[in-house]
This record gives C-alpha cells, structure tokens and sequence, in this order.
C-alpha cells in the first residue's frame, strides 16, 4: 500500500505533467498518511483498552481477598457483597497472631530460617559448580552439563519418596534427626542446584577470560581467581539466583508437607494451609487476611527488586 | 612429585569446582531413584523391611483403576491448561511488546499474579470460587445467570475451574515471551514492510519462527510443571469431588505417606519420570519441524 516508489526524486525538476502527478501524489500522500496515523491511533486505543480489561482481570482477586480481610464475618456473608469494608476491621489481622493452635510469627521464623540457609547454600554453591562448567576446560565436561541440564527435567515426586526412606534410614543409624528437622529442605541446596547452576554458567561465560588470564600470570590460584575476579562481576546474576531460591523456599508447599511432620515446625505455606483445614470455610475474613500476610512480604520484595526479577527470569528463558 | 599435564591438572581442578554439584547429583538424584527403582519391585510398607515381588507392583497398576483416573486426570488438566495457557501468554507477550504509553505498569499488572505463593493462590480461589458467595458467581447472577456452575464442589466444573485459574498466573510465561519478541531482528519486520505483508501475517512468518526457541522452552516446561500439579487440588478439592480433580502427584503421594505402601508409590515415582521422559523425548524430536534457530 506504500506509495513511496510514486514520488520524484527531487534533485531533477519534473516536466509540468510530471509535476502535476507529483502533486497529485503528494496530495494522496497526505490524506493516506493522515488516515494511517488515526488507525495507528485507533489500534492504540484498542490496545490500551485490552490491557485496561486485562489487568482489572489481574488485579480483581487481589483487591477481593484484601477487600473480604478487612470484613467483620457477617460483613463477608452479605449479598450483594460490599467492596469497601464498612467498619473496616483491623483486628482481623491481629486475630491471626492470636488464634488458638495458630503460630504465624514462628512459622514466619522457619521459613525465614529455612529461606536463608537454602540461599547461601544454593548460591555459593552453585556459583563454585557453575565456575567449573564456564571457566575451567577438561575432558568430559561437556558430557557433564549435558547430564546436568537433562536433571533438571526429573520431577521433584520421583525421589521424593525415596528421599524420604533415606532421611527415616540416616535418623535410624547415624542418631542424626533428618524427618521432622528443617534438613532435608535446606542440605540438599548446599550442592547446587542444576538451575542455578545452569543460569550463572551463561552469566560467567560472558565475562572474558583476559582478566583471569592476567591474574593467574600474577600467580593468582584458580579459586583465588573465582572469588576475586568473577564473583565481582557476576553480582547481578547471585542477585537473581538468591531471589529466585528466596521465592522458592516461600512458595514451597509439597517438600515442607512430606518432610515436616510438627505444627511447630511449619512453615508458613504448611500454616496456611492448617489454618484453613481448621477454620474450614466459615472464616474467609481471617483466612484472607492470612493470605495477604503471605503475599505481602513477596511483593515488597519484588518492588525493591523488580528490573533483577524482570531480567532473571527472561535471560533463563532466552539463554535456554 | 612428577609433573602432571595441563591436561590432567585441568581435569582435576574442574573436578574440584564440580564437586558439590557432583556429590549433591549422587546423593540427592541418583541414589534416590536408584533405590525407587529397586523399591518398585518390592513390597515396602515402610514399618517392615521390603520385600522382593518381583513385577507385582506394576502388574497390579495396570489394573488399578485409580490409578487410570489419576493418569487421565493430569493428563487431561495439561491439556486444558497447557496449550491454551500458552497461547493467552503469547497474546499478552505481544499486547505488552506494542509501542504504546504506560507499557511498564502494565508489565508489572501482569506479572504480579504470578509471584503469589501457591498457597496463598489456593486460598484466594477458593474463595473466588465459592459457590455461594464467591466475587465469581455473585457476578454471574449479577448477570443474570441464575444458576452458575458450583466450580469446585462439582465434578463438571473443578477441573476447568483449576484450569482457569492457571491462567492468572502466566505472569512468568509471559515475561519470557516478551523478552524473545524483543531479540526479534527489527530488519526482518522491516523486510515484511516492504512486502507489503499485515499485522496477522508478520506474527505467522516472522514472529512466530523467530521467537520458537523460546515457544519450545515454554512448551518444555510447561510438560514438566503440568504432569507434577499437586499443590492446588490437593488444598482445594482434595482431589474431589469423587476424584474429579485427583491428580497423578497426589496418588503418589497418598500411596507413599498416607498408606504407607512405598513399593507402590515408588513404582508410581518411575512411572511419571518415563512419561515426563517421554513426553519431553517427543517435544524434542518434533522441534527440529518448527522451531528455527538464529543463524543456523
């Protein structure tokens, strides 16, 4: 539809025919460029109007739950329900620290711990593992992270099961308590975990290989050469790996629930969860104002980290 | 001491960097299902020492019918929820790749719902689902609609009901879609310009090629993270009602810590890797059709 190939060159002065089809053509290049840019315009506005409808679809069941949070119970059961809670009830949320049988600030605590030794654990590791893998070249490494990559594909639920058979074995005959400690969760992060590993892996590939070529001139040891040269450089790639493990240890649901076995241990997805089997639904107030408990910590974090978030996530889907 | 080659020295310090990594996949992966495939051929209800029976375990899953019901349940909620998951995600990559104002609030609209805690997720829901007095089906009647579906507490509608809510937390998909449509060459678009090619035929031949890499890694784990769903139901329906919603994971999971039967469970642990494996295997083998790297 393009008519550009219609206009003179203007270097050579057209005949007057010529110059009036130029005119012509200009004049039709007006009125197309103006009707182009009202649909560029319209397509937009149509954009904009499906992102608006969307993101009210996103955002409605988060202004619900903390709308219901801050009902009084027969608040809740009114029809047809009340957006703005009317009186709103605060106390709701200090009903959750003072339920019987509910422990939301120790539960906050286990997760805290559990959250805090995984990170360290899986960051440092990975990153030693990942220095390997990027840095160091050898005979079978390629086989190694073909190996790697392909572990990532087994499922938590198919070791889970025997997992927990040799966690039951080792409390048996080593007088270690795996089963019912916060081990099983944190340990196994102190090996690397085939993501994270994989992630850093294509950060520290990026870094070139002249600046440790010059520090191991100056004699400087390859793990010297890890930890003051690249670990530097690639903070931005720890960042994302300690976020994501962090949202990992919060989101986790299946590992607490197999591994944990006393309500004073849990964390606080295995607390949620109690909390509704004991108020079953007639507490959606309460249960809702829990949620938001739950959720609220990760959004902070998000928003104080939001470009880390952004790019992590996108650079294991482009780099994969 | 003799001297060791540059080679051997390399080989012994990548060892030494590999290490946790090497110990960890021994001890957390390989022994595991090692002794998972061991346990299958027994009897093992925990309490006592297993007991070699031979191919008991997996002649009896052949004719455990709910073990069918749990097979075709998740594969029936991967294929609602995966394809079309995919699709909506890829729209909203490319609603949210258009050059217009206030691009970065919505980005972040979008993408919030998928940070939310499973669990958390699982509260929400079933509160916006309740049949009653659920935000969902008071707007239904608001509408008009004097008897809208009871969601969770039938078995017609719980599993579109899961269904539907996996799509509010496309969030991370969508990210990574939007981050392949931005590495599409602009040349190429401008190319398609100058053919003369509309909107819907630039997305056939130049977007879709380009960013299949990144369809194929979605497509992956999305097989992976489907054929494992646990944490919904398993809050939400329990698997119910009679069993409309009782996915694979969950059955394992009973078998294991509820009956206590590991042998079964661990034969069920082997199953889903072959047909992860499996299905993986096949996602592979069909993307050397339609997914076409950069410069290759």
């Amino acid at each position: 539809m393009t008519n550009a190939h219609n206009i003179p060159t203007p270097q050579t002065p057209p005949p007057d025919s010529l110059r009036h089809q130029a005119l012509v053509g200009q004049a039709v290049m007006h009125t197309h460029l103006a009707m182009q840019k009202r649909r560029r315009l319209m397509q937009q506005l149509l954009i904009h109007a499906a992102l608006i409808l969307i993101c009210a679809a996103a955002l409605v069941p988060f202004l619900w739950m903390v709308s219901t949070s801050l009902k009084s119970n027969s608040h809740v059961m009114s029809n047809p329900p009340q957006w703005i809670p009317h009186p709103v009830q605060w106390h709701n949320y200090k009903a959750i620290f003072t339920r019987h049988n509910s422990n939301f600030l120790l539960w906050t605590r286990n997760t805290l711990i559990i959250a805090l030794l995984t990170v360290l654990g899986t960051t440092i590791s990975s990153a030693i593992v990942a220095y390997g893998f990027a840095k160091i070249k050898f005979r079978g490494r390629g086989v190694l992270f073909a190996i790697m990559l392909a572990t990532m594909m087994i499922p938590f639920p198919v070791t889970m099961v025997s997992l927990f058979i040799i966690f039951r074995w080792l409390g048996d005959h080593t007088g270690m308590q795996w089963l019912g400690t916060f081990k099983p969760l944190w340990v196994p992060a102190w090996f690397g975990s085939a993501f994270n590993i994989f992630l850093l892996r294509q950060f520290f590939m990026t870094i070139p290989d002249e600046l440790s070529e010059a520090a191991r001139m100056d004699g400087c040891s390859e793990f010297g050469i890890f930890v003051r040269i690249i670990l530097p450089l690639a903070k931005p790639a720890l960042t994302v790996v300690a976020l994501f493990s962090f949202m990992a240890v919060w989101n986790d649901f299946l590992a607490p629930l197999v591994y944990i076995q006393r309500s004073q241990q849990y964390t606080l997805a295995l607390g949620l969860q109690s909390f509704y089997s004991q108020l079953g639904n007639t507490s959606w107030n309460l249960l809702m104002a829990a949620s938001v408990l739950v959720i609220v910590p990760v959004l902070v974090l998000f928003f104080m980290a939001q470009k880390t978030f952004i790019e992590g996530i996108a650079t294991t889907g482009i780099k994969g | 001491m003799p001297r060791m080659s540059r080679q051997t020295v390399n080989f012994l310090k990548g060892m030494a960097f590999l290490s946790p990594w090497l110990v960890g996949v021994l001890v957390f992966t390989t022994i595991p299902i090692g002794l998972s495939l061991y346990y299958s051929f027994c009897n093992y209800p925990l309490v006592q020492p297993p007991v070699f029976v031979g191919w008991h375990n997996y002649n009896y899953m052949i004719h455990d019918h709910v073990f069918w019901i749990s097979l075709k349940n998740t594969l029936l909620y991967a294929l609602m929820s995966l394809p079309m998951g995919m699709v909506i995600a890829l729209a909203l990559a490319l609603l949210l790749n258009a050059n217009i104002r206030g691009l970065s609030i919505y980005r972040t609209i979008i993408f919030l719902p998928s940070l939310i805690p499973l669990v958390a997720s699982a509260m929400l829901w079933l509160w916006m689902y309740n049949s009653k007095l659920g935000l969902i089906n008071v707007t239904l009647r608001s509408l008009g609609i004097a008897h809208p579906p009871p969601w969770l507490t039938s078995t017609q509608w719980a599993m579109p009901a899961l269904v539907l809510m996996s799509f509010w937390s496309l969030g991370n998909t969508v990210v990574i879609y939007l981050a392949g449509l931005q590495d599409v060459p602009r040349e190429l678009y401008e190319a398609a310009d100058l053919d003369g090619a509309n909107l819907p035929r630039k997305i056939w031949h130049v977007t879709l090629p380009s960013i299949s890499p990144v369809i194929f890694f979605n497509l992956i784990m999305g097989i992976i993270g489907s054929l494992q769903t646990f944490t919904q139901p398993f809050i939400m329906t329990q698997g119910g009602p009679i069993r409309a919603t009782y996915l694979y994971t969950m059955y394992l999971y009973d078998n294991a810590f509820t009956f206590l039967r590991m042998g079964y469970a661990s034969a069920l642990a082997w199953v889903q890797l072959l047909l992860v494996l499996t299905l993986t295997a096949l996602a592979f083998w069909t993307s050397r059709f339609w997914v076409h790297y950069q410069g290759k």
